[in-house]
C-alpha cells in the first residue's frame, strides 16, 4: 500500500515537475529561438528598409521604405526567373528523390543478408559528403576535356554533353547531384520504416498465397506511409531551399538557367549588399514554403479521416 | 552511454536477419544485382576521387582516363598539409565538432523535456520548433550575421558553431525515441530518491544509446561539413575550416585536379571512416525512434 502512495506522489511529481521541464528545454529553445525564430523577426524589420553595406557601418543612415523592396521584387523578371526555376526542379526532383530511395530501400531490405548490409554504406555515401568535396568531384566528373562522364558516353558511341555550359542541360547536372546527395538519407529512414514493420504481417501474407510484388505494394508500401509522408515534406522543403549545389557548380548560369530562389536571395545580399531587399525576398521565400507545408499537412489530415 | 548498451540493444536484430536469409527465393540474385550496379554507380564519384588524389598531374587530365593511378603519388596530400595550411583548417574543424558536442547535450535533455513532462506553453513551444525546419537559412543568414556581430562572435569559432548547435529534426529524433522508455522505470528512479537531473543521465541517457550513436555522427557530419557559416564568419585565415580552405583550393589551382582531389578526400575520408563503423547503429536507431 505504501508503494502505491509513494508512486502515487511521484506521478504527481513528475506533472507538477516545477521548474525541470523548462531547465531541461530550455537550452536548446532558447538556441533555436535565437538563430531561428529572433531571426526572422529582424528580417522582416530589415525588408521594410533600405539597408545596405554602409548601413551596416552608419545605422543612422538607414530609412524606412515601407513595402518598396516587396514592389521591387514583383517588378523584378530575375525574381521571376528563379521562382520558375525553382519550380521547375522542384516538381521534378521531389518524386525523383523518393522513387529512388524508396526503391533502394526495398531492395535492400528485400536482399536482407550481409551483401546489403554493405552495400547500404556505398548508397548513404552522398548524404555524408561536404558539399565543397561534392562540388570538386562532380565538377571533375562534367569536365568537358577530360571528364570521365563524357568520355563514359564516347565509349558507347553517344556525343559528349555540354553538361555545364548549356542552360538546359546545367538544370539537369545540378539535378543530377542533388537527388544522388539527397537519396540516402530519404533511403536510411525508409529502410528503418521497413525493419520496424512486424514480420508477421509478411509471412501472414505468404501464407495466404501473396507473391512478393502484391507483399511490397499490399502491405509494405501502406504500412510505410507515414515515413513516406515524412520524407516527401523534408523533400518538398529541401527543393524549394534549393542553393548548394547551383551555388557551388554554376553559380547559377549559365545565363542565370540553374539560379534559384534561395540563390537569388544569397547574391541579392551578399554579392550586390542590398540587405533590406534580400530580406523582403527571403520573407516571400518563407511564406511559399510554409503554405506549401500547411497544405501537405492539411491533405494528410484529411487521408487519416 | 556504453558499447555494451549498444551491442545490448543491437542483438535482437540478428536472428530475424538469419530467417529472413533462409527464405531466399530465385528472384533474390537479381535484387542483388541491381543493388550492386546501383551502389557501383553510386560510389564511382568516390572511388574516382580517392584514385585521382593519387595520380600525378600529367594522369589527372589524360584523355582517355584511367581509373587506377598508373604511378601513384602522395605528393598531393603532403602539399595540402606542408605548403597549405590544411594542419590548421583540420585542427579548427575538430573544435567545431567539438562544440557541436554540446549541442548533442542539450537536444538530448529537450528531447526528454518534451518526451516526458507536461508543463504550460509545451504544445506551442514544441511547434515552434519543429517550425524552425521550414525556414531556408538564406532568411536568416544575415540577421544571425547582424547578431553574431553585436555579440562580438564573428571571426570566432564559437561563433561559427553557434547558429547550427541545435536542430530541430535532431530534437524531433530524441524525443520520437525517448517517449518509448516506459514511465515506470522513471517513477521507480524517483522513488529511489534520484533527481530531475540524476534521472536524466543515469538512466535516460544511457537506454538511449541508438539514437545517441545516430544523433553523435550526425553532429560530428553536421560540423565536420559545414560550409556556409565558417565562410561568412571566419574571417582570418587562422579561423578556417576545412570547407573553407577546400573552396579556396578551388579557386586558387582551378588546373590541378590532383591537387583538389587529394584535398576533397581528406575531408570525406574520415567521414566515410566514422560512419561505416556507426552505421549498423544509424538504421537501428532511425528504427527504434518510431518513424514509421
Amino acid at each position: 500500500m505504501s508503494t502505491t502512495t509513494a508512486r502515487r506522489a511521484a506521478r504527481a511529481s513528475s506533472r507538477s515537475a516545477g521548474a525541470a521541464p523548462y531547465l531541461l528545454v530550455g537550452p536548446a529553445v532558447l538556441a533555436l529561438a535565437l538563430f531561428g525564430i529572433l531571426p526572422i523577426l529582424v528580417a522582416a524589420g530589415v525588408s521594410l528598409t533600405d539597408l545596405n553595406i554602409r548601413g551596416l557601418g552608419d545605422p543612422s543612415s538607414v530609412e524606412f521604405v515601407g513595402l518598396a523592396n516587396y514592389e521591387r521584387l514583383v517588378a523584378d523578371g530575375d525574381f521571376w526567373n528563379a521562382l520558375r526555376v525553382t519550380g521547375i526542379l522542384a516538381v521534378v526532383g521531389v518524386p525523383t528523390v523518393v522513387l529512388v530511395s524508396l526503391t533502394t530501400a526495398l531492395l535492400l531490405h528485400t536482399s536482407g543478408g550481409r551483401l546489403a548490409r554493405i552495400l547500404r554504406s556505398f548508397y548513404f555515401l552522398p548524404a555524408i559528403t561536404a558539399i565543397v568535396a561534392v562540388a570538386l568531384v562532380w565538377g571533375y566528373l562534367f569536365n568537358s576535356q577530360f571528364g570521365l562522364l563524357n568520355h563514359l558516353l564516347g565509349t558507347v558511341g553517344l556525343d559528349p554533353v555540354p553538361w555545364l555550359s548549356d542552360p538546359t542541360w546545367a538544370k539537369v547536372s545540378v539535378g543530377i547531384v542533388a537527388v544522388w546527395r539527397a537519396s540516402g538519407l530519404n533511403t536510411i529512414i525508409l529502410l528503418a520504416g521497413l525493419q520496424g514493420i512486424p514480420h508477421e504481417y509478411d509471412e501472414a501474407a505468404q501464407l495466404d498465397g501473396a507473391n512478393r510484388w502484391t507483399r511490397t505494394w499490399r502491405i509494405q508500401v501502406p504500412l510505410l506511409r507515414f515515413a513516406l509522408f515524412f520524407v516527401t515534406v523534408t523533400t518538398v522543403i529541401s527543393w524549394l531551399q534549393f542553393f548548394d549545389e547551383p551555388y557551388v557548380l554554376t553559380e547559377g548560369g549559365p545565363n542565370k538557367a540553374t539560379t534559384s530562389i534561395s540563390l537569388y536571395i544569397f547574391q541579392q545580399g551578399f554579392r550586390y549588399n542590398q540587405f533590406g531587399f534580400a530580406s523582403a525576398g527571403s520573407l516571400v521565400l518563407l511564406v511559399i514554403i510554409a503554405v506549401v507545408t500547411l497544405v501537405q499537412l492539411r491533405g494528410r489530415r484529411n487521408d487519416v479521416d | 552511454m556504453s558499447t555494451d548498451t549498444l551491442r545490448r540493444t543491437a542483438a535482437p536484430g540478428r536472428p530475424a536477419t538469419r530467417a529472413r536469409r533462409a527464405r531466399r527465393g530465385p528472384g533474390r540474385n537479381l535484387v542483388d544485382l541491381l543493388l550492386i550496379l546501383g551502389a557501383a554507380a553510386t560510389s564511382l564519384p568516390f572511388f574516382w576521387m580517392i584514385f585521382a588524389a593519387l595520380k600525378p598531374r600529367s594522369e589527372a587530365t589524360a584523355v582517355p582516363p584511367h581509373l587506377l593511378p598508373q604511378e601513384p603519388t602522395w605528393e598531393f596530400v603532403r602539399t595540402l598539409f606542408v605548403d597549405l595550411d590544411f594542419g590548421r583548417y583540420l585542427a579548427n574543424t575538430i573544435i567545431v565538432v567539438a562544440i557541436g558536442f554540446v549541442g548533442l547535450f542539450f537536444m538530448a535533455m529537450a528531447g526528454y523535456g518534451f518526451a516526458k513532462f507536461e508543463f504550460r506553453g509545451k504544445s506551442i513551444m514544441f511547434a515552434a520548433v519543429l517550425a524552425t525546419m521550414m525556414i531556408p537559412v538564406q532568411v536568416t543568414m544575415i540577421p544571425t550575421y547582424l547578431i553574431l556581430n553585436a555579440v562580438g562572435l564573428t571571426g570566432t569559432l564559437v561563433g561559427i558553431a553557434l547558429p547550427t548547435l541545435v536542430s530541430a529534426f535532431g530534437i524531433f529524433l530524441f524525443r520520437q525515441f525517448m517517449s518509448t522508455i516506459p514511465d515506470e522505470l522513471l517513477e521507480a528512479a524517483r522513488l529511489d530518491g534520484a533527481g530531475h537531473g540524476r534521472t536524466f543521465v543515469s538512466i535516460v541517457l544511457p537506454m538511449s544509446g541508438p539514437i545517441l550513436a545516430v544523433q553523435a555522427v550526425l553532429t560530428f557530419i553536421a560540423g565536420w561539413n559545414s560550409f556556409l557559416w565558417p565562410l561568412i564568419l571566419a574571417g582570418e585565415q587562422s579561423k578556417y575550416t576545412l570547407s573553407v580552405g577546400l573552396a579556396l583550393l578551388n579557386q586558387q589551382v582551378a588546373t590541378n585536379p590532383s591537387l583538389q582531389m587529394a584535398g576533397a578526400a581528406v575531408m570525406v575520408v574520415p567521414i566515410v571512416v566514422v560512419f561505416i563503423f556507426f552505421q549498423r547503429y544509424i538504421v537501428q536507431g532511425f528504427t527504434m525512434s518510431g518513424l514509421k
